[in-house]
């Protein structure tokens, strides 16, 4: 990291109002949002996924339940990398089956994340519908994946690195693209 | 953050840091036993060989579910399917196992030493399941799993632990690892089984069971190994039970909320009593659920890939 460049693209006005468009569209494309349930993806997935049901029930009156999903074992480059990341807890505390789930997570890459995330709740129920929502979505993706809702779109280079740093986990809130110095190719780096 | 070896052979060459990682791991494991699906594809295409040459059946069957939670292959030996009594030797089993390719290697051993020695000459991760009156570090992991997850902390907890300790690899595992964490621990044996070296590594030793029990959170009763009992290290189990047993009375002087722990399998009515064995402080049967979570959490950081790669960020 060192001296690299950092180019702060969102500040914390424009994450809250990006949440608050998401909201809103969740709802139009659910009709109201009676029967959806909220996944985040550990780790800063969850703390979006908590302010998205906060809007929700804003706006609805009622905020739709929230679960905690950790991809890690899902993984499939496990066998690749020595450094495993800390595993963290899993915890759907509403019944998966016949739900509309609005999977969470801050940034969507090559999409190997979202298809861990599919499968570990495939093996957790069977929901209705499984729609995907994003606060950053910044291309180069591998795998055949589209987010139903999104922030930002963020045109950037393989070599760049998108922090999403949130109040809840980082103590601010900004999304900064930060140019790596070595310039290895992020998807290499970041957490699929 | 991973572990500095390939291997688990002992709770002595692991740092606080190591032991934390391993215990928080063995959390995200812990519920993965109420869900409809018991399992992951986390280790899909590896393959476990459980290499046991002393006969155990919760150990091996705790590491067999581990491993079959985690979508990894496991394959078992044991002695009376194994070449060792037809003379090879444990040199020549190890390259034999080793032809397979197993990505792991789960050793029981009656020998100090085995898994070590399979980690010196072998290419596979070992993970020691217990070495003769050694370590059996992947026990002590479960039990202080087991006591962080009722007491919230271990350092400053007061554990004693009582009985065999001579022939104990799970009392050494244990001291080892609640020392490191910064727990105080009482040994409490009769004289006969009660080494005195064990007092070098930071443990207290008495011989007087009332004064181990004295205000301790959690009491750990260690199984009088009757296979081992050979040289008259008591005159009977009757005295053993009547001096070194848990009773209600006697956990009467540990902490109001103390648990009662037992690695297993107990000998009812001589190092426990039934009625404390199935107390309300008891939490045996936790830590046979504990074991489960904490062998898939060492498997699974023990699987990383190249340890020499660069470490990567994020």
């Amino acid at each position: 990291m060192g001296s690299a460049s950092r180019i702060r693209v969102l500040d914390a006005a424009s994450i809250d109002r990006s949440l608050t468009r998401i909201a809103h569209e969740i709802l139009e494309r659910n009709k109201g949002g009676s029967a959806i349930g909220l996944v985040g993806v550990q780790t800063r997935g969850v703390p979006l996924a908590r302010r998205l049901a906060a809007r929700l029930g804003a706006i609805e009156g009622q905020a739709p339940p929230v679960g905690v999903l950790d991809i890690n074992l899902y993984r499939d480059d496990l066998s690749r990398i020595a450094d495993h990341p800390i595993l963290r807890r899993t915890e759907i505390p509403y019944d998966l089956e016949d739900a509309v789930v609005i999977l969470v997570d801050d940034v969507l890459f090559t999409g190997r994340t979202v298809r861990a995330a599919l499968d570990a709740l495939m093996d957790l129920g069977r929901p209705r519908q499984i729609q995907l929502a994003v606060l950053i979505d910044r291309g180069h993706r591998e795998l055949p994946v589209r987010a139903d809702f999104v922030g930002k779109n963020l045109p950037t280079a393989p070599t760049e690195r998108v922090d999403v740093r949130l109040a809840e986990t980082d103590g601010e809130d900004e999304v900064v693209i930060v140019k790596s110095e070595h310039g290895g190719d992020a998807r290499e780096e970041t957490r699929a | 953050m991973k572990l500095s070896s390939p291997h688990l052979l002992g709770i002595e060459p692991l740092s606080p840091g190591e032991i934390t990682l391993i215990l928080d791991t063995a959390e995200g494991f812990s519920d993965l036993a109420t869900r409809e699906i018991k399992k992951v594809p986390t280790l899909r295409g590896k393959t476990v060989v459980n290499f046991f040459v002393e006969p155990s059946t919760r150990t091996r069957s705790s590491f067999e579910l581990a491993e079959k939670r985690l979508s990894a292959d496991s394959l078992n030996f044991s002695t009376s399917t194994s070449s060792l009594v037809k003379g090879e030797t444990l040199l020549d089993t190890l390259r034999n196992l080793e032809a397979m390719s197993p990505d792991f290697i789960v050793l029981r051993h009656s020998e100090a030493g085995a898994p070590h020695f399979l980690a010196r000459y072998g290419s596979t991760s070992i993970v020691n399941a217990g070495d003769g009156a050694h370590e059996h570090p992947t026990q002590a992991l479960l039990d202080a799993f087991t006591i962080r997850r009722r007491k919230g902390r271990l350092a400053g907890l007061r554990v004693a632990i009582v009985g065999d300790i001579l022939h104990s690899r799970v009392a050494r595992s244990n001291v080892h690892l609640l020392t490191k964490m910064g727990a105080e621990v009482v040994l409490c044996g009769p004289p006969t089984l009660l080494p005195r070296g064990l007092a070098g590594l930071g443990a207290r030793v008495t011989h007087r069971m009332d004064e181990a029990v004295e205000g301790a959170d959690v009491v750990m009763m260690l199984r009088i190994q009757r296979e081992r009992m050979k040289g008259g290290f008591f005159p009977t189990l009757r005295e053993y039970a009547t001096f070194y047993g848990l009773d209600a009375a006697r956990l009467s002087r540990a902490a109001s909320d103390a648990i009662v722990m037992h690695p297993g399998p107990i000998n009812r009515g001589v190092e426990i009593m039934g009625d404390v064995a199935d107390g309300e402080a008891s939490v045996i049967l936790e830590q046979v659920r504990s074991g489960v979570a904490v062998r898939m959490a060492v498997l699974y950081l023990l699987a990383g890939g190249d340890r020499e790669a660069a470490s990567q960020e994020r």
